[in-house]
């Protein structure tokens, strides 16, 4: 998958760029207080953001909650005008060419369906042809095509509102594929979905990104589909680029140690070992921040104390994302 | 010229092929419930009848209201009747604004490439609302046989003009209404005090209101030119309140002028929405 990955990826430098943003702001001006008494405030959700994407990419955008991922989002599918900087989504500026651009790119949001919940999924699959005047003929081979690939069969008949979440998310990028649009731009696409649609889904997209070239953006809180997906991410918080580069330069760039979490049979206190810090007590269970290998802190562990059950916890991105923004702020940088 | 006639096609003839073409397949797929269709029709028509019933049993007690008698005052509520019906079955929808932006629909319509209130007017787009629209026409056809009318050449050509007019600017009240709520999450029983308010007052011979009032609905929101001035004019009446006969020739012009400024109301209120993302 790699090797085919990496021929057809990332096209050269020359290619016309599917995003651009330099600079990219966007205010928010809110007001506070009583009647008559209210002050302005003006605050910034997204602050000289700078991003290029090309064709054929798979870009993650990751940040805490709040950061400007959806005010990003937003601004790219031209749903929020900037409010300064410039902007380019495949050669259109979203803000004043919104209704062109909407059919050269599909969006899905992970929260929301843009199914319609009475209908049955053909019939939402149906409108959606109306609205971006797909040929009839394209139209179903197309839709034939993503029925096998995302296995719609059983359900195609179901109305929207009794689909599983897993179900959903299938009309949904079928809904948002149909076009066949150049550029995914997807807000959480897996957010509470199980393992295996999980994983359904991400096998999809690299499968669409591979043999249709298309540019994925999505922003996730799962560290499963970054692993999988992106080859690169962007990671931004407080409104500003924190990071922009591959996976593994995002964990190198940011050293966050492992957790070993140990249940003991009784309660003791904080556990001393070489290699393994206590952060935390709560009760039988105790939390160890891990500066060498697993394995021979937990035979320490298990030397001196009785140990029912051990689980290890791998740095999740969140913690990646926090601790990358804590470092950018200890060295002055952003 | 090429460029300007490609230009026109997206702007007018897109947006109204998508609303027809939506309009259809949203009917097509509640038609799969049938007997729910009918049910819900004939319960839409019902309010109609109960509407007009009061027309007639008010007519009954007064015998004349202002000069008008029970067919003219059942013509007048007949044309007030369809145009909002009317105006109800095209944007009726739009009303929902409040909840599309509350739930974030809104954002899903703006990513799609057919106009934001295509997709809205169109959304749940049922047959039932005929249940409105074919009695009101029904009971219109009933009182012009009725009423004694000089039928001439210009009349009849005037009667479509007329209906649709009245049905442009039922439709230019509700966008605008519906618009407030980009600004207030809340407005819409504020603006149902006008579009729902406004048809209860449309239902009776305006003079029986009053002269403020009647220059209110003349001059600021123009309702008296649903039915009021229009049926001046089928029935050859000088106006009771003493306004210039001219006026009812005014009703397209005005209807013109309204769409234009719930056309505008509408942009504004999008502009907003995308400039705050709320």
């Amino acid at each position: 998958m790699t090797s085919v990955r990496e021929s057809t990826g990332p096209a050269g430098p020359d290619a016309e760029p599917v995003v651009e943003a330099v600079g990219l702001g966007r205010d928010f001006v809110l007001t506070e207080g009583p009647f008559l008494r209210r002050r302005r405030r003006t605050v910034s959700a997204v602050d000289g953001v700078t991003l290029t994407v090309r064709p054929g990419e798979i870009v993650g955008y990751l940040g805490p909650n709040g950061a400007g991922k959806s005010s990003t989002m937003k601004m790219l599918t031209g749903i929020l005008a900037p409010t300064r900087g410039h902007l380019r989504v495949t050669g259109l500026e979203p803000s004043r060419q919104r209704t062109r651009l909407a059919g050269r790119i599909g969006v899905v949001f992970g929260q929301r369906t843009t199914l319609w919940w009475d209908l049955p999924l053909r019939d939402s699959l149906a409108l959606t042809r109306h609205m971006y005047r797909i040929p009839a003929a394209d139209h179903a081979r197309r839709l034939a095509e993503l029925t096998e690939l995302l296995e719609l069969g059983p359900f195609l008949a179901t109305p929207v509102r009794q689909l599983s979440l897993g179900q959903r998310m299938r009309g949904d990028l079928t809904a948002a594929l149909l076009h066949a649009p150049r550029l995914l731009v997807l807000d959480e696409p897996t957010i509470g979905l199980d393992v295996v649609s999980k994983s359904t889904i991400r096998e999809f997209l690299l499968r669409l990104n591979t043999e249709e070239g298309t540019t994925i953006l999505l922003t996730t809180h799962d560290l499963g589909d970054v692993e999988r997906l992106c080859e690169r991410v962007v990671v931004i918080d407080r409104g500003s680029l924190a990071y922009d580069g591959g996976l593994d330069g995002l964990r190198a760039s940011v050293p966050t140690p492992r957790v070993l979490v140990v249940d003991l049979a009784a309660p003791a206190p904080p556990i001393g070992v070489e290699g393994g810090r206590c952060v935390r007590v709560d009760g039988p269970r105790q939390w160890l921040e891990l500066s060498e290998n697993p394995a021979a802190v937990i035979s320490r562990v298990a030397q001196r104390h009785e140990v029912v059950d051990l689980t290890l916890r791998e740095p999740d991105i969140e913690g990646v994302v926090a601790a990358l923004y804590r470092g950018t702020v200890a060295s002055g940088g952003v | 010229m090429a460029d300007v006639l490609a230009r026109a096609r997206e702007s007018v003839a897109w947006p109204v092929r998508a609303y027809l073409l939506l309009a259809w397949t949203w009917c097509r797929a509640l038609a799969q419930y049938p007997a729910s269709l009918v049910m819900m029709t004939l319960a839409t028509s019902l309010g109609v009848f109960a509407e007009i019933g009061a027309v007639i049993v008010v007519f009954g007690h007064a015998g004349r209201l202002e000069g008008f008698g029970l067919a003219e005052g059942l013509l007048i509520a007949g044309l007030s009747a369809t145009a909002f019906a009317c105006a109800d079955m095209i944007l009726g929808m739009v009303e929902h604004l409040g909840r599309h932006i509350r739930a974030g629909t809104l954002d899903v319509m703006l990513v799609r490439p057919v106009p934001p209130l295509v997709q809205m007017a169109t959304d749940r787009f049922a047959p039932r609302r005929l249940g409105r629209v074919v009695p009101g026409a029904v009971i219109v056809t009933v009182a012009l046989a009725e009423c004694d009318i000089d039928w001439t050449l210009g009349r009849a050509l005037m009667l479509p003009v007329l209906l649709v007019s009245g049905t442009a600017i039922c439709c230019s009240v509700w966008v605008i209404g519906s618009c407030l709520q980009f600004f207030v999450a809340d407005a819409r029983e504020a603006a149902n005090s006008v579009t729902y308010g406004g048809q209860a007052l449309t239902e009776y011979p305006l003079a029986v209101y009053g002269r403020d009032v009647v220059r209110a609905v003349t001059f600021v929101l123009p309702l008296a030119f649903v039915t009021w001035q229009p049926v001046l004019y089928l029935l050859d009446r000088p106006d009771p309140t003493g306004l210039p006969d001219a006026l009812r020739f005014a009703t397209p012009v005005v209807a013109v002028a309204m769409c234009l400024v719930a056309a505008f109301c509408w942009r504004t209120g999008l502009r907003h929405y995308r400039s705050t993302g709320s």
